[in-house]
């Protein structure tokens, strides 16, 4: 009632309106396509052995007992996230620590328009499979809803098609949310190249010919992340990056202004959107850490056990099997 | 509309790998789905290369500032598309085909292809790597400076790992008595490497690991269940 | 005092390039006096090279030459390394790659040593019955996954278009469960880590790596239960060529022999270097400390 009422009120998007019926929509098609598929599969049993008449069919799980416990995991994670963006729905305050990075991003665009210079967004150098590059886009949208308030250029080179397509939706659709349809420029959000270096080369040759006061890494990156951000140092530009592959963060760290460590990649677009839902969701990752710790240090604690108690003798004096084995067997195995 | 059927398929096949991943009577969902990312990444690069020539067509055109990398651009992506559309061979060694002198296998060595491959791409890519070297001397310069506590500890780190990296690590040695069964005693940097790098920076990345994963559910659920469209962007 | 603030001065707007022509002189001037360096064996590189000399003569191999040009200069030499030891030991060795781009690195590799160092002599390496070259399985991780259950699914053919179930190194052979050893210097995506989700650790294939210097810290997590032995950078295949050179002396304690100790020379300057950069660049930010505080 409350939702609807908010809805009306224009403070919800669309989407909260919309979710009930996509979510009908979805399960429809989904048990749609499974029952086809279960009339295939008893359409193409065949006897296994013809000869003895059993006519035994082809048995095809519908469930692998073996990722019981990872199952038992996603779900307790996933509702504890859809749990607390419930909460957070509902108007309960959650805390979110402020991210240096993100609060940044408005200064570097207000800079970029001080001084008449366009700003640089890189969505890393992988396809849009990748989560990485979907959090990237994201950020991307909030950027450029900025750039377009200041009429600040943004360019946005890509390193595949299917991102250089999304990322035109997402600057054009910010054009027209800031109010400013004709700042959306496609000739700025293009196609370079998937070759690794040859978009580097391509993207530090921009950097050095039109000297960006701005520059965004937020993405997948590999080897060209060191590259990319000590160019940008080198024409000045104050510097974002962000990855969650772990080994370029030293050299984002060491070379650019501010860093979004790992998880702050993915929380950036929900900070920045402010909605109540989206936070909700950050708070939900923080208890499913605190879950992660607690058993960190309860195996922590049990491996310690198994390695100062005595061990058992089996009937050949060998030492027996660690004690610790049925953890191992039974959870994370699955049972 | 435009935007909602883009988010009923996304939480479409993004539920479906989910379930596909638990369920085996569904795994024939996720390989059509996997297929079909496939065939459409194809597609993709079609498109990515016609806007491709597009863009550097419009750069010459307008004789924008850089418009003759365009050019080089352009030239070098021709000459490749048509060298390996047209898979320019060796000379066969069959004497049957020796009068067809471009016929024979286009990835052999001493073909077209070979030869781009060889003498262009190879060089230009592994130098652009190579410049990692002298960005990381200056990154080095400028970042290693000892301004509070923390730096103190990334800079004596940084020393540690260098030094134990390469065989200089047994000059530290030099001073040192050997010890009491004639092996040369050493300062342990080799052994505070691997410390380092197996003790501190493992349990470091895995902690950083545990919340990309849960930050990669956060999104993904966000992303599936219409929360977040900014991507396709936003909700209009 | 004037001209030590002045230098001082000149040092806090050094230009980088000064530091870049530091570098190059660094790394070429070993290069062009070949001054190379041994190294001495780590344990993860060790443990593969014990591995791969107690495997019985005759032991299938899996080669994963998975790394483009971009990592050549660090993981070419390894993979030369790996294949030399192999043919030492008289392995029977199954190349392939799942780069696209890899596909000539692979040949070069088998030009390099099968051809050139084992093609010849009394026994020598026999296309068809000592190796295979399976060439480039597209698919990613996808693709190793297939070769683990079954190669002919992944790629019915060799690189030259010869039918597998016509080469009498692959009698016998149905996936890479039937190798002993499965060998990958690797460089990114698909490499290493998908080698030990889909092929090592769910099926119990022994599983060794070679890997950039970067990529170490990723993949220590997996050594030594899910990795057999592991390779990092140079330096790692530097220690893997100085075991073949002490265990095999002629022809591989000759230099020319081993371009990773080669490499190991301007390696080495070029650490040298750096450290000394980070000893100045702390030396100006103390000195400068110090002129602001005597100032005030």
């Amino acid at each position: 009632m409350e939702i609807t009422q908010r809805c009306r009120e224009g403070r919800i998007p669309r989407c909260r309106n919309s979710g009930r019926r996509m979510g009908l929509l979805l399960a429809f098609l989904l048990i749609t396509m499974i029952v086809c598929k279960g009339a295939v599969f008893a359409a193409d049993a065949k006897p296994v052995n013809e000869g003895s008449g059993a006519g035994q069919e082809k048995a095809v799980a519908w469930f692998d007992f073996e990722k019981t416990s990872f199952a038992l995991l996603t779900v307790a994670i996933c509702g504890t996230v859809i749990i607390c963006t419930e909460l957070a729905r509902r108007g309960k305050p959650f805390y979110v620590r402020p991210i240096a990075g993100l609060r940044a991003m408005e200064e570097a665009v207000g800079r970029a328009t001080e001084m008449g210079k366009p700003m640089l967004f890189v969505p890393g150098i992988e396809d849009i499979k990748e989560i990485d590059t979907v959090a990237g886009l994201m950020i991307l949208s909030n950027v450029a809803r900025m750039a377009a308030e200041y009429d600040t250029p943004l360019e946005v080179p890509t390193s595949r098609t299917l991102v250089m397509t999304a990322a035109r939706e997402a600057v054009q659709a910010a054009a027209i949310a800031a109010g400013r349809p004709d700042y959306y420029n496609e000739d700025r959000v293009y196609y370079v190249t998937e070759e690794q270096f040859g978009y580097v080369a391509s993207v530090c040759g921009w950097m050095n010919r039109e000297k960006p006061a701005a520059c965004f890494f937020l993405g997948k990156f590999f080897a060209e992340s060191l590259i990319l951000a000590e160019t940008g140092n080198a024409v000045g530009a104050i510097q974002i990056a962000g990855t969650a592959e772990t080994t370029q963060l030293p050299f984002f760290v060491a070379a650019c202004d501010y860093t979004l460590l790992g998880e702050e990649l993915f929380a950036a677009s929900a900070y920045l959107s402010g909605e109540p839902a989206q936070l909700g969701m950050l708070k939900g990752q923080d208890f499913g850490k605190l879950a992660a710790m607690v058993l960190v240090l309860a195996g922590c604690a049990l491996a310690t056990w198994d390695s100062i108690s005595p061990r058992v003798k089996t009937s050949d004096g060998q030492n027996g099997s660690r004690r610790t084995q049925w953890i191992t067997d039974t959870v994370l195995k699955g049972g | 509309m435009s935007k909602t059927v883009p988010v009923i398929i996304a939480s479409l096949v993004g539920f479906l790998m989910i379930f596909a991943f638990f369920s085996p009577q569904l795994l024939w969902l996720r390989q059509t789905a996997e297929d079909w990312f496939a065939i459409i990444t194809t597609i993709a690069m079609i498109y990515g290369g016609l806007t491709l020539c597009f863009h550097h067509l419009k750069k010459i055109s307008d004789s924008e500032a850089g418009w003759g990398f365009s050019a080089v651009t352009l030239l070098a992506f021709g000459v490749t598309v048509i060298v390996g559309m047209l898979k320019i061979g060796v000379v066969p060694e069959t004497a049957r085909n020796l009068n067809h002198p471009w016929s024979g296998p286009f990835l052999q060595e001493g073909g077209a292809f070979w030869w781009i491959y060889q003498y262009l791409f190879s060089p230009v890519v592994s130098t652009m790597f190579a410049l990692l070297a002298f960005y990381v001397a200056s990154a080095a310069f400028r970042a290693f400076r000892a301004k509070n506590v923390e730096a103190i500890l990334l800079l004596v780190t940084a020393l540690i790992v260098l030094l134990g990296q390469t065989k200089d690590r047994e000059i530290t040695t030099l001073f040192l008595p050997a010890m009491t069964d004639g092996s040369t005693s050493y300062l342990p940097i080799a052994d505070l490497t691997e410390f380092i790098r197996k003790t501190i920076v493992t349990s470091g990345q895995r902690a950083i690991m545990i919340g990309v994963a849960l930050g990669v559910v956060a999104t993904s659920l966000r992303i599936l269940l219409g929360l977040d469209r900014s991507y396709l962007g936003g909700d209009e | 005092m004037s001209s030590s603030v002045t230098i001082l001065d000149r040092l806090n707007v050094l230009d980088r390039r000064w530091i870049f022509l530091a570098m190059a002189l660094a790394v070429a001037a070993p290069i062009l006096l070949g001054i190379g360096s041994d190294e001495s064996p780590s344990p993860p590189t060790k443990r593969l090279f014990d591995r791969l000399e107690e495997l019985p003569e005759g032991s299938r191999i899996l080669m994963a030459i998975d790394f483009d040009p971009n990592s050549a200069a660090e993981l070419s030499p390894m993979a030369l390394a790996f294949t030399r030891h192999c043919c030492l030991r008289r392995h029977k060795i199954y190349f392939v790659t799942t780069w696209g781009t890899g596909v000539p690195l692979l040949d070069a590799t088998i030009k390099t040593v099968v051809q050139s160092e084992f093609g010849r002599g009394d026994r020598p390496y026999q296309y068809g019955i000592d190796y295979v070259n399976l060439g480039f399985v597209a698919g990613d991780a996808v693709a190793i996954s297939q070769l683990t259950s079954d190669i002919r699914k992944a790629r019915s053919q060799d690189m030259q278009g010869t039918s597998l179930d016509s080469l009498p190194v692959m009698n016998d052979v149905v996936s890479l469960q039937d190798m002993q050893l499965l060998i990958t210097p690797s460089a990114g995506f698909p490499g290493a880590k998908e080698w030990v989700q889909y092929a090592g650790t769910p099926y119990k294939i022994p599983l060794a790596a070679g890997c950039t210097g970067v990529q170490s810290t990723q993949l220590f997590p997996y050594y030594p239960d899910q990795l057999v032995g592991l390779v990092t950078g140079i330096r790692g295949a530097n220690e893997y060529e100085s075991m073949l050179a002490s265990k095999y002396p002629v022809p591989y304690a000759e230099m020319s022999k081993r371009p990773a100790s080669l490499r190991g020379g301007p390696q080495r300057w070029a650490h040298r270097l750096m450290i000394s950069l980070i000893v100045l660049g702390n030396a100006i930010h103390f000195a400068n400390r110090y002129r602001r505080s005597s100032h005030s």
